[in-house]
């Protein structure tokens, strides 16, 4: 079929396929910019913490009166309130471990700092981010991690500090990116650290695969698997508490926990907040970008469902203005299947012409969204994708009213209208 | 002659219900996610204090250096809080009409109800020119006085929530409260005041949280028994002392800081007094790097702390595109509908309708489906509304809702975008030549 007659048709309707066109363009532009924010957000989400997730929740409860933490007789006071409580949770039947912790992946709240190969450098400057957990010799047990070298904490590794004192743990655990990035060359184990810009030793004496750091905020993008876990337990006037039920028992173990708590102390603060399975915070740190992605979908659907329906409305029109002359093609013998082509073809070169102007709109659109909102550049192939995904749109779209248009008899052409 | 109009416009729209129709849906549709997600950004980015957030401005000190903004997304900025010698340091020479220094404070209260668990409450600790400073409404008493700052006194004012839980709402001033173990009398009780962004803390609070402000003490007071802040506490070098007091001592930044300033003299004496403070500081040894202060209004403050979420602006612009994309497929299929009348338009012609009149036509029938399209809209904008709070946080979706300034942006937005869209149809449609009409039929 020769492309001239088609194109001589289509200045007669300029208008009708410019705005075709550009609707295309648009769906174009904002469709592949959404589906990439949509990945981008899934990824995001389905990314592992490091974490054995199942089984596992956080206590967050704070002492009513308790002493400040700010000389060594209150640390030793607060210690002893922490240690009860430890032994409180440890008791409960469908608990399996606990262990204090200072945060969890996710949780948002956060103590950053860094690590360095020298001594004295800048706080702020280091070898590497990291942020830093806080936990006994349960710690990585109960979090579900796993050695790839070295060795875990022992009870007797175990120190405690109030919580705003500034001494750095003679040991630590790191992730392997961390221990990666700060050696290069490998076997960090037993080597020594300095963290931070301290002048005091670290010695690194195991390290795991993967942990996650708790915030999930931009800020922390570019350390996210930098964690250090210090054999620490921390003394402030609140306390966290990360306990991995039996399995199956997370329920039970949850519920009973207030009530063993209150029994070993009744003055202190638990609220609806205070028990929370891991399940429900990384809910809450995704929500946002779940909701995101969610958003941009709907988007896309109202978004493709109009243009489709836009498609069908004008070609149908067309169709109909075009009724006879379709007629007399058929009358000198053109095919059903002839007509049908020739409506299919010309969806093609109006899309075609709408999605080369999305192209760079979309490329235009990515732009923008990466000046202002620290989005990143988008891969050639959500264009690609986009782009096949607004053609078959047209085709899909076009099809009704093209069926429709083979389907006039030749006999209209005799017809006078 | 309008309503001969209308009631052609709405004869026309019946005889291609399928066509109306669709075009309904296509604008309703287009409307209502642009205007559920403008709900949503108007929410966030609203001025939350519009009568006086040009009178309020956040000073900034650059106490670090070149070492504090060191990586590459810091942009000089000095830090965006206060250490506590700086912070204090201000209050006292108190050269602003109002001023306060704050921090958050998240201390337990004991209930005098025995049966009651102690219970954790969220508020700030700040100086008593924080009320007049922000126009703080009280339902009871009012804040403490310049002398209460003075004698460290153990006074509170609590929200109206707080007050309903703890005294069942009546008249609590004179009664005495237990924060943290030691008591504090009630001076004044707040209305309803809870403003989002939490605008006089966006540093400690990231401007949008669930959380409730229901206690306020002053300053000197939580600074005197210890109470610890609560929030971000950022450092460019670990404190030499230890605890709340070595925080204290130290140049990590906690404490948020406002300022009220009537008009420009006093915007301009400020900024000179805030430049001779570094001055003052460098050449006591105690800064080693250029000047480099900022005084931002309100406005401009929210905007350099990126308070409206990313996310939120994101989908605005995305709606917006979606609502383009719907007024361009409006567009094209009013075309097809009024060319396909040229016939008619032609016979009108004929008989001597000027084209004013076929443009007055047929823009009142765009306006038709305009209207209808923004009655649906409406629906679906409530309906959007409703459910944000399923996709987007908490603290962000509760914010958005129907009133009616947004019901009659909704109305008319489809109208007239749907009016606009059909412009070029109407136009073509005017052009439409009577004589080659009436030949064709």
């Amino acid at each position: 079929m020769s492309l001239h007659p088609m194109i001589a048709a289509l200045r007669k309707h300029k208008a009708g396929v410019v705005l075709i066109a550009m609707q295309i363009a648009v769906t174009l532009a904002i469709v592949c910019n959404a589906i990439f924010i949509i990945y981008a957000r899934i990824e995001n989400v389905r990314r592992p913490t490091g974490l054995d997730e199942n089984n596992l929740f956080l206590v967050t409860q704070q002492w009513v009166g308790a002493p400040s933490g700010d000389d060594p007789a209150s640390v030793q006071k607060l210690d002893a309130m922490l240690r009860e409580d430890l032994n409180a949770l440890r008791a409960l039947p469908d608990v399996e471990s606990v262990s204090p912790t200072n945060s969890i992946p996710l949780l948002q709240s956060s103590w950053n700092g860094s690590a360095a190969l020298k001594p004295g450098t800048d706080l702020r400057e280091g070898n590497a981010r990291t942020t830093f957990y806080f936990g006994d010799e349960q710690w990585l047990k109960t979090a579900g991690l796993h050695l790839i070298a070295g060795r875990d904490f022992t009870a007797a590794d175990v120190t405690n500090m109030a919580f705003r004192d500034n001494s750095q743990p003679a040991i630590v655990i790191v992730t392997k990116p961390l221990a990666d990035k700060l050696f290069p060359g490998g076997n960090a184990v037993g080597k020594v650290i300095y963290l931070n810009g301290d002048s005091k030793p670290t010695t690194i004496v195991g390290e795991v695969e993967r942990l996650q750091v708790p915030s999930v905020s931009s800020w922390a993008s570019t350390f996210v698997w930098n964690s250090t876990i210090a054999p620490i337990r921390l003394n402030g006037n609140f306390s966290r508490y990360m306990v991995r039920a039996k399995p199956g028992r997370l329920e039970a173990a949850m519920r009973a926990v207030p009530n063993a708590l209150y029994a070993a102390n009744p003055m202190r603060v638990l609220d609806d907040d205070s028990v929370k399975s891991f399940k429900d915070i990384r809910a809450e740190a995704y929500r946002a970008d779940i909701g995101m992605a969610a958003l941009m979908g709907m988007v896309c659907l109202i978004l493709l469902a109009v243009t489709a329906a836009g498609i069908v409305g004008l070609t149908s029109f067309w169709v109909g203005q075009r009724h006879r002359q379709i007629g007399v093609r058929r009358a000198l013998g053109a095919r059903k299947v002839d007509i049908l082509h020739y409506f299919q073809l010309e969806n093609l070169m109006i899309a075609g012409a709408g999605a080369l102007a999305g192209i760079a709109l979309a490329v235009g659109l990515n732009r923008v969204l990466m000046s202002k909102f620290e989005m990143q550049s988008m891969p050639v192939y959500y264009v690609l994708a986009g782009l096949a995904v607004v053609m078959t749109l047209g085709q899909i779209a076009v099809f009704v009213p093209a069926r429709r248009a083979s389907n006039v008899p030749p006999v209209v052409a005799t017809r006078s209208v | 002659m309008l309503g001969y109009y209308i009631d052609l416009a709405i004869r026309s729209l019946k005889r291609s219900r399928g066509l109306t129709a669709l075009m309904i849906l296509i604008i309703g549709f287009g409307v209502a996610a642009s205007m559920t997600s403008y709900s949503v950004f108007r929410a966030v980015s609203g001025d939350p204090i519009p009568w006086k957030s040009s009178k309020l401005f956040v000073p900034q000190i650059d106490i670090w250096g070149p070492k504090g903004h060191s990586d590459a997304t810091s942009n000089n900025e000095p830090p965006d809080a206060f250490d506590y010698i700086d912070a204090v340091a201000l209050m006292r020479d108190h050269r602003g009409r109002y001023q306060s220094a704050m921090y958050r404070v998240s201390p337990s209260i004991v209930p005098a109800d025995a049966h009651m668990h102690p219970i954790n409450v969220g508020g700030h600790a700040v100086y008593s020119e924080f009320f007049p400073m922000l126009d703080v409404p009280f339902k009871f008493g009012t804040g403490w006085g310049a002398d209460g700052d003075a004698r460290r006194a153990s006074v509170a004012v609590i929200s109206g929530k707080l007050n309903q839980k703890l005294f069942g709402g009546a008249n609590s001033v004179g009664k005495t409260i237990d924060i943290d173990g030691k008591d504090y009398r009630v001076v004044g009780v707040l209305g309803d005041w809870n403003p989002k962004p939490v605008f006089y803390d966006v540093v400690n609070t990231g401007g949008f949280t669930s959380g409730q402000e229901d206690i306020f003490l002053p300053f000197t007071r939580a600074i005197d028994v210890g109470m610890p802040n609560d929030g971000n506490t950022n450092c460019s070098e670990i404190p030499k002392g230890s605890g709340f007091v070595g925080l204290q001592q130290s140049s990590c930044v906690w404490i948020a800081y406002m300022v009220q300033l009537d008009d420009k003299a006093a915007v301009s004496a400020y900024k000179e007094y805030l430049d001779g403070y570094f001055r003052d500081q460098k050449a006591a040894g105690r800064f080693s790097w250029p000047l480099n202060n900022r005084l931002r209004d309100l406005p401009a403050w929210l905007d350099a702390e990126h308070v409206v979420p990313s996310d939120t602006k994101i989908s605005l612009m995305v709606a917006l595109g979606l609502l383009i994309a719907c007024l361009v497929n409006t567009a094209g299929l009013l075309l097809a509908k009024f060319l396909r009348r040229s016939g008619e338009i032609g016979v009108r012609r004929a008989l001597g309708a000027p084209k004013a009149a076929i443009y007055l036509q047929f823009l009142i029938e765009a306006g038709v489906v305009g209207l209808s399209g923004g009655v649906l809209g409406l629906l679906l904008t409530w309906l959007g509304v409703l459910g944000v709070g399923l996709v987007l946080p908490k603290e962000i979706s509760s914010l958005a809702r129907v009133d009616l300034g947004l019901l009659a942006l909704t109305l008319t937005v489809a109208v007239v975008a749907t009016m606009l869209s059909g412009l070029y149809p109407t136009f073509r449609a005017s052009r439409v030549q009577p004589a080659l009409q009436l030949k064709t039929n």
